[in-house]
């Protein structure tokens, strides 16, 4: 167990109705238990193999909204994957076959999940909807971690788009800073809302900032032509 | 007036059915899935709209205020192509999801063998699930499908009062209400119910187990056909509250069965302007 799923199941435990928690209780036993191998029949005899039925924790990982109800169900969703410890190939079908719930909870469980970059595309799905709570789940740890930077940037953009508050953007100061390009593109986008008589965005401005340089980078280069006109 | 449409296909409507819809009092609604007047070719196809009912279109819904839930499976046209009866293995893994509120719409489009095997199959499914089903009874020759669809429902693991079969009339109501399940009515321009035979159903009939959908889709159709409903049995005399009943009450109670109904909306974040429902890049 990590801590993110020590501090999950403290808050689940306190907010949940009893009901709700034993359930969550008996899924967690369950997710934790490895299923038998249905692998180490011999391969090649007797006809083929049924499909494979659901694992019982991705049932349990479907029903969580009406078991711990919508506030909860994202925190117990994140909290079975973080017990179950699905690889990335087990993670793709989860996702592609999910609802935007249970989307949202596959995103947010990437970074503690996934090491290498082989849950990118499903990030990229995600910042590809116009969904927003699924843009905004996409936008953590894992995305700031292994997006590049022409990905990252266009889905900074897209927040100050769609209204997602760059607050859930995860490492922003970190990735925003000396981006010079992100900079041109808020400059860009600016005065696109400006020429259209619509009023930008207070997170673009928030943005911008971080884009400054560290302070600690002793030489400054200088500003491309028109980028450091601030917009008022 | 609060109005829960339980049968509209939202896939097919605009955003500003949305906003009329809920300027209307129109606070809940049910996607059953169905034919999409095009063909589908592939089992996939199916998944990706399974996928739309259980994310798009509910976050679409829930920027104009509107609560949306789904019922899913393979419907009676396509029941009939072989490239499409697949899905029926796939099913369960989606009637596991939390929005899924029944299994529908199944049924009879021209009764054949192949329909019968999936209208069956999936009322095993829907008992099996714990979920209602919602079976729409054919357009053509429908006194005769209304008697085998209930035989049909009689032989299967499924409660009668936990069907509601849609798409009544003047001709198949009696015997439907006989049979002890819902009693659906869509209510459309020029073909199906209009809102006057509706309230005299209403009167003839009473309110009891009575949902009145408008089944609005790509077709020529009215998405505020529920709220001219209401409006008629006003004039006509019913009390607020049988509209009440039929209008919002008797749709939570039948789909509430699934036990997955969840109505207590939060505000939407940006209900505007719809601010979210922008395309990308624009
Ligand atoms: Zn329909």
């Amino acid at each position: 167990m990590t801590t993110t799923a020590d501090t999950l199941r403290t808050h689940l435990h306190s907010v949940l109705d009893d009901p709700a928690r034993a359930w969550l209780d008996r899924a967690l036993t369950g997710a934790a238990t490895p299923p038998a191998d249905p692998a180490a029949a011999p391969a090649g005899s007797g006809p083929p193999a049924p499909r494979k039925p659901m694992p019982a924790w991705e049932l349990r990982f479907a029903e969580a909204g009406r078991r711990c109800g919508p506030t909860h169900a994202d925190d117990a969703r994140v909290l079975l994957l973080l017990t179950a410890r699905p690889d990335a190939d087990t993670l793709r079908p989860l996702y592609d076959r999910g609802t935007a719930a249970e989307r949202r909870a596959v995103l947010r469980a990437l970074h503690e999940l996934v090491p290498g970059t082989e849950a990118v595309p499903l990030v990229e799905d995600a910042l590809r909807t116009n969904d927003t709570s699924l843009v905004a789940a996409a936008l953590g740890p894992y995305a700031a971690e292994h997006l590049d930077a022409h990905t990252w940037r266009h889905a900074v953009l897209k927040c100050l788009f769609t209204g997602v508050p760059v607050d859930s953007v995860a490492g922003l100061g970190r990735r925003a800073a000396g981006d010079r390009e992100l900079a041109r593109m808020l400059h860009d986008y600016a005065s696109e809302r400006t020429a259209a008589g619509r009023t930008v965005p207070d997170d673009l401005h928030r943005v911008l900032d971080l884009t400054a340089p560290p302070a600690e980078r002793g030489h400054l280069p200088a500003a491309a032509g028109g980028a450091s006109s601030k917009e008022s | 007036m609060r109005i829960f449409d339980p049968h509209i296909h939202m896939t097919s409507r605009t955003t500003d059915d949305y906003r009329a819809m809920h300027a209307a009092g129109v606070r809940a609604v049910v996607e059953p899935s169905f034919w999409l007047g095009q063909p589908r070719t592939s089992p996939a196809s199916f998944y990706d709209y399974f996928d739309s009912l259980l994310g798009w279109e509910p976050f679409r819904a829930s920027q104009y205020g509107i609560a949306h839930h789904c019922t899913l499976a393979l419907n009676p046209k396509e029941a009939n192509d072989p490239r499409c009866t697949p899905v029926l293995d796939e099913l369960p893994r989606y009637l596991v999801k939390d929005n899924v509120v029944a299994v529908g719409e199944i049924g009879y489009d021209s009764m054949t063998p192949a329909e019968d095997t999936a209208l069956a199959t999936q009322l095993e499914l829907a008992a099996e699930h714990e979920l209602p089903a919602m079976v729409h009874t054919p357009h053509r020759d429908k006194l005769a499908g209304l008697r085998r669809t209930l035989d049909v429902v009689r032989e299967s693991p499924l409660a009668i009062d936990r069907v509601l079969v849609d798409h009544l009339n003047e001709t198949t109501v009696q015997e439907a209400k006989n049979s002890g399940c819902w009693l659906g009515f869509s209510v459309y321009p020029d073909t199906k119910m209009d809102e006057d035979r509706m309230v005299a159903v209403l009167e003839r009939y009473g309110p009891e187990k009575v949902l009145v959908n408008s089944a609005a889709d790509w077709g020529k159709s009215d998405p505020l056909k529920t709220r001219k409903v209401g409006d008629a049995m006003l004039k006509a005399g019913f009390a607020e509250d049988d509209v009440d009943r039929v209008l919002w009450r008797n749709p939570v109670a039948f789909y509430g069965l699934s036990g997955r109904l969840a109505l207590d909306l939060e505000e939407p974040a940006a209900t505007h302007e719809g601010n979210s429902i922008l395309r990308g890049g624009e």
